[in-house]
């Protein structure tokens, strides 16, 4: 559904999946097919075994995300679906960034920007230094510009990873009884299927 | 016990009396389990795309879940097309496939293909059974999933090896069906509150619908709105209910693209809004309010911007909404309406609508139709009257030729009672007539196949007429079609034939009384089309009413071949 009246926007949401075989692909592959675009995507274990936990960049309007929200919270590997826009959350993304080193002067100044941005150093080159910087996506965009002037060799982004502040965890992970796979099974089993997405259309 | 027995163990405690399949080497020790199972009856098709159309047969016609099962690699690949139909039009199916031994998996091995990945995009869900011990809760849950929500087909793919492992496991009893979702009081209160307000109200039923057909009925009468069935829906409301305008899309009723165009509210239960149906989206029902109940709240908006969404089992919905009925009348809308209804009949010359007509007017309530995919369908599809659920059988999402004969097959052996009849055309038909010899193998009486033969790729035709100024590029049947009697004779299966109305209702007579399965052919003429017709992407309101005044044009090429072409097959027709 696209509309031209609702902006073309970027979504953070993320998703609690099984663990299981194809999980990744099957949920690419449910984007790709119906067309949604993916900006960035992260994926990492949690502290609950067996459960898998990812963050996407969606982008599109508010129809074409809330039909990938849907689509999602269909698949059997979904746990739950988190839509961040929905409540406060932090974000992050961890970004390398190689920057070209012309002569001492320049390393200097290059050095002095990094420090502004809290940019850690984490390899250097006689013609090049390679930094860490984490932070939002703000300030990620922000140095990556600042440091093309001095003129950039290599970046890598790891892709925006986010959790709802709080103390509210999308599925506390006590219930898991911490640690024991066997116990796992049936939480997931009786785990609330019902994702936020369901709670946007409030209407239902 | 191993794996495979394990496997027969769980899906007879799941009341699963019937299987289609065929056997291969990456399965047999399932088939050789099997054996030990007399309480499971294996249907031996001739292609696994019969076994999985007639699995879907079964589970269309029955509503509980069918199941096949194929070997690794090509009988793997040849289920391809059922699971993608399945998914399309939801049907509960458990497709079970052998694969090569674990240590092989990935090698490509003699026989191998990667069936999870391929099918991935077109299940509900799929496994491979990497632990024996872990076959019967797997195979329990995809149960479950085929049943629960929106139907769907699941695979379970068992490596070979699996198979033969001795299992040690515990055995599952079924688990309990999902409990139905209901509406929402303040959906269902804002959608009674909307209803009122209306003054040219439209029910149209879909497919999701077919097991809440009694509730839907009542509400449609309770509150006296006109409905429409999709071609998903027909039979979810009785066709004899003047309430009933016909089917909407593409080849749909006047009446019912005439009543969705100027719907002042309109109410959808279990459907998609497929573009068939829609036609061009942004002039679908344009001056409506649509209140849209479905139980995956993905179909919500998906298409159609729905004013009120109402996520919830139709069956659930409809009480609810019956509940909230007010004394409602719309006297001038339903009179509109039954002008409309008189108008876009079939012209009663010969030709595949007036075969078809004479075929579907001898159902009885309880026989089960079946279609392959083309004009014959949107005929059958136009001008059978449908008073129950679940005996219109039809490939409506994916549009699968080949599927209406097998499917009959599946439900004419899930309902030996009743009888089950498909139509199909001389293209359809071909795609998948081995199974002549699943009927007389297992001697299945009560399948009576009827093939509308007009020697083309007819509903290709139709649009190559219409889009392509008749350029009939490789659709034409008539020079290599087979004696479709004699093939019928080959099986030692009864058939008949006729090429005009008369002879068709004898030889209907004699086909319909014969004690056993038999063959209908109707030789019609060529280039009959189906009317109305939307033209793709055209709106509802465009739709063409009747067959377009053929000019003859015999500057063209084609045209001059392509009559050459009728010309004989006319007289073929006629010896
Ligand atoms: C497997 C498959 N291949 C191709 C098509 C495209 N297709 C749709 S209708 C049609 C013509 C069907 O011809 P026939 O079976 O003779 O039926 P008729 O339209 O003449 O009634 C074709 C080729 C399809 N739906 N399915």
């Amino acid at each position: 559904m696209t509309s031209p009246l609702q902006p073309v926007s970027d979504h953070l949401v993320s998703a609690l999946v099984r663990d299981e075989p194809r999980v990744l692909t099957r949920i690419t592959s449910l984007f790709g097919r119906r067309g949604y675009n993916i900006k960035s995507l992260s994926v990492g274990a949690t502290e609950m075994p067996g459960v898998s936990r990812m963050t996407f960049v969606v982008s599109g309007d508010r129809g074409v995300v809330e039909q990938a929200m849907k689509q999602l919270d269909k698949l059997h590997d979904v746990v739950k679906i988190i839509d961040h826009s929905l409540e406060k959350y932090v974000d992050r993304e961890l970004v390398l960034v190689k920057v070209r080193v012309e002569n001492t002067e320049r390393r200097i100044e290059i050095r002095q920007m990094a420090e502004d941005f809290r940019a850690r150093i984490v390899d250097a080159g006689h013609h090049a230094l390679t930094f860490e910087v984490t932070g939002d996506e703000g300030k990620i965009t922000a140095f990556i510009e600042q440091m093309r002037t001095f003129g950039i060799l290599e970046t890598m982004r790891t892709g925006r990873i986010a959790l709802t502040r709080g103390s509210n965890a999308d599925i506390p992970s006590h219930i898991y009884h911490d640690g024991e796979t066997e116990t796992l099974q049936p939480v997931l089993q009786s785990a609330p299927r019902e994702g936020k997405a369901r709670e946007v259309n409030n209407m239902f | 016990m191993t794996g495979a027995k394990a496997l027969w163990a769980t899906l007879a405690a799941h009341g699963i009396s019937t299987v289609f399949g065929y056997p291969g080497g990456a399965i047999m020790p399932v088939y050789d389990a099997l054996t030990y199972y007399p309480e499971v009856r294996h249907v031996l098709a001739r292609h696994e795309q019969g076994a999985i159309h007639a699995a879907e047969g079964w589970a269309k016609a029955t509503g509980e879940i069918g199941v096949c099962i194929a070997t690794s690699g090509p009988g793997a690949t040849n289920l391809v097309t059922g699971l993608a139909d399945a998914m399309m039009d939801n049907v509960p199916l458990l497709a079970i496939t052998g694969n090569v031994a674990r240590h092989l998996m990935g090698t490509d091995a003699f026989q191998e293909a990667d069936i999870t990945g391929i099918t991935l995009p077109i299940t509900k869900h799929n496994y491979v059974v990497t632990d024996p011990n872990e076959l019967p809760a797997i195979v329990a849950e995809a149960i479950r999933i085929a049943r629960s929500g929106r139907p769907g087909p699941v695979l379970v793919d068992i490596p070979k090896d699996v198979q033969l492992a001795a299992f040690t496991g515990k055995l599952v009893k079924p688990q309990a069906a999902p409990e139905a979702i209901s509406p929402r009081p303040e959906a269902i209160h804002a959608a009674c509150e909307l209803l009122k307000t209306a003054k040219k109200p439209v029910l149209m039923v879909g497919g999701g619908s077919q097991g809440a057909s009694k509730e839907i009925t009542e509400f449609a009468r309770a509150w006296q709105i006109p409905t429409i069935t999709t071609l998903m829906g027909l039979g979810a409301f009785p066709a004899s209910d003047p309430l009933w305008l016909g089917m909407p899309g593409m080849h749909g009723s006047v009446a019912a693209n005439h009543a969705i165009s100027q719907a002042d509210v309109l109410i959808g239960f279990g459907l998609r809004f497929d573009d068939r149906v829609t036609g061009r989206v942004k002039d679908f029902a344009p001056n409506a309010q649509i209140i849209h109940v479905d139980l995956d709240a993905a179909e919500i908006g998906k298409i159609v911007r729905a004013h009120l969404p109402v996520k919830s089992d139709a069956k659930q919905a409809a009480v609810a909404l019956t509940d909230g009925a007010v004394p409602f009348e719309v006297p001038e809308w339903q009179a509109q309406i039954d002008e409309w209804k008189m108008r876009g009949e079939h012209p009663t010359t010969w030709g595949a609508a007036q075969a078809v007509r004479q075929v579907v007017a001898r159902l009885r309530p309880d026989d089960i139709l079946t279609t392959d995919v083309g004009q014959h369908q949107m005929l059958a599809a136009q001008l059978a009257r449908f008073e129950k659920p679940r005996r219109w059988l039809t490939s409506g999402g994916l549009g699968t030729m080949g599927f209406g004969f097998p499917a009959a097959l599946g439900a004419a052996m899930a309902e030996p009672g009743v009888q089950s009849i498909v139509i199909a055309g001389d293209g359809g038909f071909q795609m998948t007539s081995q199974e002549l010899a699943t009927l007389t193998k297992y001697d299945i009486r009560n399948c009576k196949i009827c093939i509308i033969n007009n020697s083309y790729l007819g509903m290709v035709r139709q649009w190559q007429e219409l889009f392509h100024e008749k350029r009939y590029s490789e659709v034409y049947l008539g020079d290599s079609n087979p004696d479709f009697l004699k093939l019928a004779d080959a099986y030692n299966i009864k058939g008949w034939r006729a090429d005009n109305s008369a002879d068709l209702e004898t030889a209907i007579d004699a086909w319909l009384s014969h004690d056993g399965s038999g063959l209908l052919e109707v030789v019609v003429p060529n280039e009959h089309g189906v009317f109305p017709m939307v033209p793709a992407g055209a709106a509802l309101y465009e739709m063409i009413e009747n067959e377009p005044v053929k000019v003859p044009d015999l500057g063209d090429k084609m045209n001059v071949m392509a009559s050459a072409a009728n010309t004989e097959i006319s007289t073929e027709a006629s010896q």
